[in-house]
Formats: C-alpha cells, structure tokens, sequence
C-alpha cells in the first residue's frame, strides 16, 4: 500500500513523515495541461495555503489529491497511501470541503452529520455523541435541527468543515473555504479552522484568493502559476524575496507576472478544457 | 495524530472504526444514502401528493371508458382490475425514470462530491438511492391500492401476496431508477435528461402489457415487449395484487428477470456513478 516516499526537502515542521508526497503530477484535458509535473511535500501538521491566478491548476490539483479526478501523469502518496492505486484508502483518511456547496439544503445539519456519519461506517453506537461534539465545535448546537437551506454561509461553511472532520482524517482539504463570506464570518471560519488544527495536529491544505487570510493563517505558501508550483515557502520568505516591506500581492504580481492579457487568455483557456472534461469526462 | 484526550467532536481513532465488519459497513453506508433521501421526502412530502394524481386519472378516466370495450382483458377478468395492476407498475416506472435527475442536480450543487469523496463504495451509493426510490414508488402503491379498492377492483389482501407485491414495486423502482441514473451520468445536464426522460417513458409503458394484453399487439411489438422488463414487473403484480389475477409467465421468471436486470445496471451505474464528479 504506502509507498514509502523518497523523503525530500521539507521546509518547515515536525521532522515526522510527510503527510502529502507528491510526484511529477500531471493531468491534461485534451491539449490543455491544467497541472504540470508538480512535485512538493507536505509536513504532518502543516497548514499549506495555495494561491494562484484563476484557473492556474488549484482546484483540478486539490481533485486529484481527494481522488476525485485521476491524473494522466505521476502521482502523489496522501496520508500513507497512494491516490492511483489504492484511493479507497485515501478517502478513509482525508477530508474534504469543496468549493462547491456539499452540504444538502433539504436536510438539516444534523441529518447532514448524520448521512457523513453512516458514509464513513462510525459505529452506530458512537454517531450521535461525536455528531453533537462535532456540531458543538463549529458553534452550531442551536441550528442543529434546522434545514440546511435556511444557514447563511458562513454557518454551511462551518458545518462542512464538521463533515468532513467526523472521521478524524489525518488530513483537510479547504477549497476556498471562505469565498462569497462576509469577513465576520470568514473570521469565524478560520478560528474553527486553527482550532481543529492546534487540537488535532490536522494536516490542512487550504486554497484562496485572498492574500492577507493565506499570509496570516498558513505555515507555508505554494505559489501555482500554468499548472506549476512558481514557489512554495514561508511567508516570512516568500516576502523576503521582495525586500523589505514587501506584501503577499506584490509576491503575487511579480511570481504570476501580473500580465491582465496574459491572465485572461489563460483562463479562457482553461474554462472552455474544463467545460470539455466536464462535458466528456 | 492521535490527542484522544480531547473534547473532541472526533474522538474515537480510525482502528476502532475498521472494527465494523465489512459488509456491516456496506450496509450501514447503503441504508444511509437511503435515510437521507427518506428525510428529505419526511421534510418535503408535497411531491408524493401531486404524484398521485395521475395513477388517479388514468384508473377514473381512462379507465373507467375502457372498461365499457369489451375482449381487452383475458378470461372473464375485469378491464379495471386488468388496468389497475399496469396503472400501478406505470406509476412506479414514472417516478423512477426521473430519477437521474437529482442525481444531476446533486452534481450541480456539489453535494455529489460529498458522495464521491466519501470511502463508500460506490455501488453502496448507487443502491442506496436505488432504495430510496423505492420507498417513493411505495407510497404510490398505497394510493393505487386505496383507489383501486373505492373502485371495487377484486384487491387481494392476503399478506403473503401484499408482501409480493412490494418486493416487485421495490424491484421495479431499483431496475428503473438505476437506469435513469445511468442516463444522468452519460446526458449530465437537466435539459437533455428531461427530452430523454420523456422519450423513454412512453415507449417503456406502450411496449409492455401494462394497458393491454400482448396478445392484441402486432408480432413485432409483441416481442419487443417480451424484451421489457416492465412487462414481467406487470405480470407478477397482476399475479399477486388480484384476486382474479394469474402469472403468465410463472412468478419465478418474473422475480428471475426482474432481479438480474437490476443487478446488471446497479454494476454499470457504480461504475459510472465513480467519473460523474470529473
């Protein structure tokens, strides 16, 4: 099953076995390559935020870490097991939140907890305890019974992430976490979030457009830019690069090559590969 | 990763959890995905009402002008027990064939990435839904049964035979449902689903004995409707529902056929349930 990584640099952390190892991975949707050969590890415990430019490869990277689109090239070991090979495994032990809304409207938050509960086989005897705790976590007791659909975003967002935290995976995938939140409840999203992290050493990998969040919140930064990781550091390093007084933007803009033409091309590109593999895959 | 200690909301570790025996597992993911689709109906019960109201029409409208035709039905078997017994295998098949879409609906939402990203397997998910849809189709028996009753249909409601007959509307609905799923996961989009859902529909009701003995049809229907699985879900539901009521085809063919067609498209389904989130 795990394939024992080749365990390469990693910048910051515990010293114990990488939680995410990633090889050479590649997908392509037909001509259009939307992740290049990356190749990057992830520390157990660590918070990786990745940014990029829309459409640099965020999204289709953090599918194919969940298994939820194989890739056509390399692969990736995540919580001990191998993505292509064995990807039942790696759904034990992962969590996801997608950017995309997960949680089904037409049931409350706690039929929600319940339907996540029974998907990843939590003894029966165990479900109601851990749904509650669980609920109790994100602040969200009192809604518990009432339909989803009626949540503000900020409330789905956070009982999402309750989701995706009822097995105790060993490690978190936040696809844009707090995109369309107001930033009271984007703050309120992030206390959850390190909550969790300092309590159970979760490993998390979380993706975002914005720049202050990612720079406050994340032990490293990966940087995409085509489909290739531009940069992975610290944040402290990355703006280290600039000099002095040097902001995660302005990383941003120099890395990506803040280019308007440039960006819009590409991502005309990528939404018509996208609206093809979606259409044909 | 351990920290167990904590005021956790997920305190017990994942050993404990691959306690649960395999097949135990399968289930409880399985029963799952059909609880949910249950409470949503419990939340939301509107939809098996204006369901029911076609059964209705095509028992009191149609089937009440029909039964003035005389040499329909077979034997001495009324044209509205006849009908009664295909009204209700169509309203099962109506229910189901729409199906797929919520499946596509839930793709669009992303609440199908919630399903995918789980460790369920996906043939768990795929006749979890399946039983869902089943339960809907129940509901409708009930209404047809109530009907049929108020219309002095010769119901037989020997225990054994109403317990026949839900496992063939449980079958029927799994068959059919299960292969509108399958038709969401190649069509992917709500418009094109609901121009093929239509074109399916009629030709699965026409080309089966539901509303007519296939002995009035011409050869080439006739075998055409000897290839329907609806027409042997009518047999064995005619077979039990009715006093008056006989399996053409033996009780043992018709569960036979019923059975394997189900459990073919629920492995095709799985399959393509799994690439429905790319």
């Amino acid at each position: 099953m795990a394939k024992e990584a080749p365990s390469q640099s990693t910048a910051s952390a515990t010293g114990a076995r990488p939680a995410v190892v990633i090889r050479e991975l590649t997908r392509k949707f037909g001509p259009f390559t939307a992740v290049d050969r990356v190749t990057a590890d992830i520390a157990a415990g660590e918070v990786l935020g990745i940014i990029g430019p829309n459409g640099a490869g965020k999204s289709t990277l953090i599918k194919m870490l969940t298994t939820l689109l194989p890739p056509t090239g390399g692969t990736a070991v995540v919580a001990g097991h191998d993505i292509v090979r064995a990807p039942a495994q790696v759904r034990r032990n992962i969590g996801y939140v997608p950017q995309q809304l997960s949680s089904d409207g037409s049931l409350t938050g706690y039929e929600n907890m319940l339907l996540s509960a029974r998907l990843y086989g939590i003894p029966h005897a165990e479900q109601a305890q851990r749904i509650t705790r669980a609920l109790a976590r994100m602040g969200l007791s009192e809604q518990a019974h009432h339909l989803v659909g009626r949540y503000s975003g900020g409330m789905i967002r956070r009982l999402e992430i309750a989701q995706s935290l009822l097995h105790r995976p060993a490690v978190l995938f936040l696809d844009e976490p707090t995109v369309g939140l107001d930033p009271a409840a984007r703050e309120a999203v992030w206390e959850h979030v390190l909550d969790l992290r300092s309590t159970f050493k979760t490993t998390m990998i979380v993706t975002s457009h914005l720049m202050d969040e990612i720079d406050q919140f994340c032990d490293r930064i990966a940087l995409i830019n085509r489909g290739r990781i531009a940069a992975i550091e610290t944040p402290a390093a990355l703006k280290g690069r600039l000099g002095p007084g040097a902001t995660l933007d302005d990383v941003f803009i120099e890395l990506v090559g803040g280019g308007e033409s440039e960006g819009e091309g590409s991502y005309g590109d990528i939404r018509r590969a996208r609206r093809a593999a979606r259409e044909h895959g | 990763m351990a920290t167990s200690d904590a005021p956790a909301g997920r305190p017990a570790s994942m050993a404990e959890t691959s306690l649960v025996g395999p097949i135990r597992a399968y289930a409880t993911q399985t029963y799952g995905v059909a609880a949910a689709e249950v409470q949503k109906l419990r939340h939301d019960p509107l939809e098996l009402f204006t369901r029911a109201i076609q059964p209705v029409l095509w028992l009191l409208l149609f089937g009440e002008v029909m039964a003035r035709v005389r040499g329909i039905s077979p034997g001495d078997v009324r044209y509205l027990d006849f009908l009664s017994a295909g009204i209700l295998a169509q309203s099962v098949l109506f229910v189901a064939i729409f199906y797929g879409i919520s499946a596509i609906w839930e793709r669009d939402l992303g609440v199908l990435q919630r399903y995918l990203v789980s460790p369920a397997p996906r043939s768990a998910i795929v006749i979890g839904k399946a039983l869902s849809a089943s339960v809907r189709a129940l509901s409708q028996a009930l209404i047809v049964y109530l009907l049929a009753l108020l219309l002095g249909v010769g119901i037989d409601l020997d225990p054994a035979h109403i317990v026949g007959v839900v496992v063939v509307i449980a079958l029927g609905s799994a068959l059919f449902s299960t292969f509108s799923l399958i038709i969401a996961c190649i069509v992917k989009t709500r418009e094109r689903f609901m121009g093929i859902g239509q074109v399916l529909t009629m030709p699965i009701f026409f080309a089966s004995n539901a509303i007519y003995p296939l002995s009035l049809m011409p050869a080439w229907l006739r075998t055409i409707s000897h290839l329907n699985p609806l027409t042997y879900e009518v047999d064995a539901l005619r077979a039990l529902m009715l006093t008056s009521g006989a399996s053409e085809y033996g009780l043992l063919l018709d569960f036979t056929v019923l059975a394997a067609i189900a459990a073919v498209l629920t492995a095709i389904a799985a399959k393509m349930y799994a690439r429905m989130g790319f």
